[in-house]
């Protein structure tokens, strides 16, 4: 058989069902963000402290006014029509640790450090586990093998508030190559470390699923049949064993996406970068409700568009998914 | 298939389960592992019948002392011991000498001596049953004779003084059941929710997947703060909280995988056969997503181990003088620089425990994938 057996059929697609799909999922969109704020409203309204409740308590006159002010002492119920009218109209309300700002101001200033950071981390995870899995997947219990998913257990294991201190004493205090952190003019060097840091657990899980899917893969029935068309090996692996090993790797992406693009409290707490990380364990910890409703909606926003994404993507690698 | 037949020349219907056994336990490696996790296991629950301090025994004459094999104390340093001990007492050590792990002390005072003194030198944690051996005749001398207390202590100890051994065990018990009941929740809720998801499809799909979004991105302090308030801070619940939210990429990921499977052949001859849904699901669509979900519940063990650590940095989960690994990783991290045995130990239980579970984990992928028997 010459690989002219192997020619691709011209494929018809239509985008007519794709555009709808998108449609509809980005409509039931809605629904999900105002149940997710719903729920999250409550949810933190039922925490006992509150945001003003300081160790030394404030005269009754003085905290009447405050909670007048951010309208707290009214019943949670006006409370929560209140907020929903406010932000349907884009309007969050002001943060109350960072007493200057409106909470819209606060994630705008500090998302795109948290989202550069993090969509660096994602791409070094994904390429690099992907690369590490495909390699140890073909070199099935082989030493190399090993060694790769050895590295691979690690980098799961060893959490982020170890490797952080680690990266910086070996190559901050004792190497001295690069900055300890903080973000200075957002250079590459201030970017090496908390990245590394951020995508390393990320990387390995990856690695992981792609090593179990490629071997599975391998071992399907098309594989075989492209190899015994005398397909060169590198095409098999790249183009048909890895394109249907990818879906558990895709299926991790989104949830990996949503929590890397907004940010790690830890992580950038360790490298001092002005990121949205830290918002979320703030603004729990300070009962700054907008704060807090926020982050929430951001998260909300973020896992909703890339299980979009992804549910897009399963469709490309696998011509039998199909939405219904 | 011939090795099968020919390991057993009575043809007998075997189980998925029976075969899936006899195909784990030829697994060298996984054998291995589930060895080494009994060890741990064993080491966790039973090592502190055998170690005679409790885990929250606090030794001040030990505090931050790095890890050794030789016992505590050390022998030269007792007579400066035993010299402050004489102070504290308002007496001045004249003689110190130690034999065989007994020590005899000659201690004198300008006035008489109440021989209750020798209290003093029970109080440190280096001598234990002093006693009084010879009175001098003016009273103002003392010969007293003790033991000296003889304290392993292999793992160091903490900043407060505390065998990090008895630590690292207990530790132990309670992140092997809290990654223990979480992985069963994530595999449990998580695997059949997808695979239902994926399978059903259609709207059934659409609202079940909107679920998961919904619950995925509420906040977690949140969510443990007042499950805390309504019922209490247990060990349970953090096995609750932790398991609610574990499952939810589990479930992404198998859902995945069924929206592929369901289009296959052997589904539809499933269906063509007349099986109900629950049917298809159970028998053909999860035992086939097996080969990720495995690989995920082995990433979800240590994510859960770490979160529990989080969730007491928050006072809300294990708190002190209880341990988890997590909570001792975390403490190890702070003290890394000076006293690094405090992160190297609970970290190698804790690698080795994801080590273990990742050979086990690759050896009941190969014995339970149905594709290849």
């Amino acid at each position: 058989m010459t690989r002219g057996g192997l020619k691709r059929l011209p494929r018809v697609r239509s985008f007519q069902p794709m555009i709808s799909f998108v449609l509809r999922r980005l409509m039931s969109a809605v629904p999900t963000v105002f149940i997710v704020v719903t729920i999250s409203f409550f949810l933190m309204r039922f925490a006992p402290g509150g945001p003003f409740n300081l160790e030394r308590p404030l005269p009754p006159q003085t905290m009447a006014n405050i909670l007048a002010t951010y309208q707290l002492d009214q019943p949670l119920w006006k409370q929560y029509i209140h907020y929903v009218g406010n932000a349907v109209t884009g309007d969050f309300g002001p943060s109350f640790i960072y007493k200057d700002n409106t909470v819209a101001e606060l994630i705008g200033k500090a998302l795109p450090y948290s989202m550069q950071l993090g969509s660096m981390a994602i791409l070094i995870a994904l390429i690099g586990g992907v690369l590490l899995g495909t390699i140890a997947a073909l070199r099935q219990n082989s030493v190399l093998d090993f060694s790769l998913m050895a590295f691979a257990t690690v980098g799961v294991t060893v959490p982020n508030f170890v490797v952080g201190p680690v990266l910086t004493l070996v190559f901050a205090v004792i190497l001295s190559w690069l900055p300890a952190g903080g973000w200075g003019d957002g250079s590459l060097q201030y970017l090496i470390l908390p990245m590394i840091a951020l995508a390393l657990p990320q990387l390995a899980v990856f690695a992981r699923l792609t090593r179990g899917a490629m071997i599975e893969a391998l071992h399907t029935d098309h594989i075989r049949t492209a190899k015994a068309y005398g397909l060169p090996s590198r095409v098999v692996v790249i183009t048909h064993a890895l394109r249907g090993a990818m879906l558990p790797v895709v299926s991790y992406l989104a949830p990996c996406a949503a929590a890397l693009l907004t940010g790690s409290a830890v992580v950038e707490s360790i490298f001092t970068i002005p990121g949205v990380g830290r918002y979320f364990v703030l603004g729990a910890l300070n009962r700054d409700y907008p704060l807090v409703m926020g982050t929430v909606i951001l998260v909300a926003i973020f896992v909703i568009v890339f299980n979009l994404l992804v549910d897009i993507a399963y469709g490309l690698l696998d011509p039998r998914v199909r939405h219904d | 298939m011939t090795d099968i037949s020919a390991t057993s020349p009575t043809i007998e219907g075997r189980s998925l389960g029976q075969l899936a056994w006899l195909r784990f336990r030829r697994n060298r490696a996984a054998m291995g592992g589930c060895f080494m996790l009994l060890l741990i296991g064993l080491f966790s629950f039973a090592g502190p019948l055998f170690v005679p301090h409790a885990y929250d025994e606090v030794f001040p004459s030990y505090v931050t002392i790095p890890p050794s094999l030789d016992p505590r104390p050390d022998p030269k340093t007792l007579e400066d011991v035993a010299a402050t001990a004489a102070k504290r007492a308002r007496l001045t050590l004249e003689k110190f000498e130690l034999e065989n792990g007994v020590f005899t002390a000659t201690v004198t005072s300008a006035s008489p001596i109440d021989p209750r003194a020798v209290r003093y030198f029970d109080r440190v944690n280096e001598f234990k049953n002093t006693q009084v051996k010879e009175t001098a005749a003016d009273q103002k001398s003392l010969v007293l004779t003790g033991t000296v207390d003889q304290k392993y202590f292999f793992f160091g100890t903490d900043s407060n003084g505390r065998d990090l051994m008895v630590r690292v065990m207990l530790g132990g018990q309670i992140s092997i059941a809290v990654g223990l009941a979480a992985s069963l929740v994530s595999l449990g809720i998580g695997v059949v929710y997808g695979a239902t998801s994926g399978y059903l499809g259609g709207r059934v799909d659409n609202i079940m997947m909107r679920l998961v979004e919904i619950l995925y991105s509420l906040p977690f302090v949140f969510l443990v703060v007042v499950l805390v308030v309504f019922f209490g801070r247990s060990v349970m619940l953090i096995f609750i909280v932790i398991g609610a939210v574990q499952w939810l990429e589990m479930a992404r990921i198998v859902r995945g995988q069924t929206l592929s499977l369901k289009r296959r052949e052997f589904v539809g001859a499933a269906q063509a056969l007349g099986l109900t849904d629950w049917q298809i699901i159970r028998r053909h669509i999860i035992p086939n997503t097996i080969g990720p979900v495995i690989v995920f519940v082995t990433v979800v063990v240590p994510q859960v181990i770490l979160t529990e650590s989080f969730l007491s940095f928050l006072g809300l989960g294990v708190q002190a003088p209880l341990a988890s690994w997590g909570t001792l990783i975390s403490e190890g991290a702070k003290n890394m620089q000076n006293a690094p045995w405090l992160l190297i130990f609970p970290s190698i239980f804790f690698v080795l425990t994801l080590f273990s579970l990742n050979f086990v984990g690759d050896g009941l992928r190969d014995a339970l994938d149905p594709k290849d028997r």
